[in-house]
């Protein structure tokens, strides 16, 4: 499972880095960063509660 | 007889600790509904989880500007000029793509991280004026002691706003967004804090310091307006003073008349995190999110909108919509409650929300660590609320120990 971030939507509410702090950071403004290529095994519902609780809708599960 | 005057608008409506049972019969049969707001203007209300997010999230048919020509009943002229510059740096009133710009601007400010860095600060603060509650001895009113000046101080020292001013800013703060107070008395508090904004404004042009003030004349001066950087910070001041505070005195008001769940808040460091959200959605202190206009005609819920209206939407009956989450009436720590609505959804979602977390994750139960034995001291029913508030809260809450 890989995940993919649109940094120019983002808002940086930090949703994702709560829902998903192994996948999901946040760069010095604030702006997400993907931290994985992969999500690692056990982690992929945390992936999948982070990208529905974006509220700017700036993640989606990319396969 | 109780005649209408004296009840805030629908949406506005709470019995206590929930919101009014009328908020829940306009979900169950139509989502939206037309009702009044406090102006006396004619409003769509949403009241649907669904619903809500459909709108918030749709900055291009539901807009937070507003329209030329557009005014509030009761509302003085003000010239274009003058509404102009009261209206510069309010990222509430703005859309993409010119709300982007500044909220990006401030969003360095309030990252996870940044909170975390912030983290003892904030226990210091919270440790001092729990010792000063202490000393004064019980009863005490919570909300003067404690959940007012905790987070006061806090967005006081981000800012770069002398917490000693603080007598003044926090009676405009709260004033403001009292909808019972007629608008011009309302728009002439805007205008003095808006003036000792100006000086704050004007010192930092000086001398930038290490604060978002001296950030924001570091960084962006060049692009930034007096006029922006007096709305920005304004902005931030009033929402860091109207926000948290109210969620810890009225959580701390549901935490009471919850004990097991106190319980649990005070003694397993692991509830907390949980409970915030819980206490977040339970409570949903934002009774609306800023009032959206319609940019064309819309249909939400089958109900047909024309361009040109404003459409409120219910954040406490969008967070108590059974297709959102199970049992929504039930208050219950444990379950997290994730995807509520408290922090609003779309681009304007609360910038503040880390900063409010934390300032919550520490408060409660470092509150309650303290004070193990807290109890409210005052009957339950004797609680005075602010009814007529754009966000809910006790006035104030005597408790002992």
């Amino acid at each position: 499972m890989k995940v993919e971030a649109d940094r120019d939507v983002c808002i940086s509410a930090g949703n994702c880095v709560m829902a998903a702090s192994a996948v999901f950071d946040q760069d010095e403004d604030g702006i997400v960063v993907v931290l994985v290529g992969e999500v690692p095994e056990g982690e992929e519902d945390h992936a999948r509660e982070a990208v529905k609780l974006c509220p700017s809708m700036a993640l989606r599960i990319a396969d | 007889m109780t005649q209408a005057p004296e009840l805030p608008p629908l949406h506005m409506r709470r019995d206590a600790l929930d919101p009014t049972p009328e908020l829940r019969e306009i979900r169950e049969t139509s989502s939206v509904r037309t009702v009044v707001n406090a102006f006396g203007m004619q409003v769509y209300l949403v009241t649907r989880h669904e619903d809500i997010k459909d709108v918030l999230s749709d900055h291009e048919r539901f807009s937070n500007s507003r329209p030329p020509g557009f005014v509030v009943p009761g509302a003085p002229d003000i010239p274009d000029e003058e509404q102009a510059s009261a209206r510069a740096g309010n990222l509430l009133g703005l859309d993409p793509p010119e709300h982007q710009r500044l909220r990006r601007m401030l969003t360095g400010e309030f990252t996870i991280r940044r909170m975390k860095r912030l983290e003892p600060r904030i226990a210091e603060i919270v440790d001092q004026h729990l010792d000063a509650m202490e000393n004064a001895g019980p009863p005490v009113d919570l909300v003067a002691r404690f959940a007012l000046p905790i987070p006061s101080l806090v967005i006081c020292e981000l800012l770069g706003v002398p917490y000693d001013d603080r007598d003044d800013f926090q009676r405009r703060s709260a004033r403001q967004l009292d909808l019972s107070i007629p608008i011009p008395e309302r728009l002439e508090l805007v205008r003095k804090g808006r003036e000792y904004m100006a000086l704050l404004v004007g010192r930092a042009r000086r001398q930038p310091g290490e604060d978002i003030l001296g950030m924001l004349v570091r960084e962006h001066g060049a692009e930034l307006t007096d006029d922006e950087l007096v709305g920005i910070a304004s902005l931030l001041l009033l929402a860091g003073h109207e926000t948290t505070s109210n969620m810890l005195g009225l959580g701390t008001l549901a935490l009471l008349r919850h004990p097991d769940q106190l319980a649990a808040v005070r003694d397993d460091p692991a509830a907390i995190g949980p409970a915030i959200e819980e206490l977040l959605r339970w409570l949903s202190i934002v009774h609306s999110a800023i009032p959206r206009i319609t940019t064309t005609d819309v249909e939400i819920a089958g109900v047909p909108i024309p361009a040109g209206q404003l459409v409120f939407v219910s954040l406490p009956s969008g967070n108590r919509d059974p297709d959102f989450i199970d049992s929504p009436e039930v208050f219950d720590v444990r379950r997290g409650a994730p995807g509520h609505l408290a922090f609003g959804h779309g681009v304007h979602h609360c910038l503040g929300a880390p900063l409010a977390r934390m300032e919550m994750r520490i408060a409660f139960p470092a509150l309650l660590r303290r004070f193990p034995t807290l109890s409210l001291a005052e009957n339950f029913d004797d609680v005075q609320f602010r009814s007529f508030h754009f966000i809910y809260g006790p006035k104030s809450l005597k408790v002992a120990w």
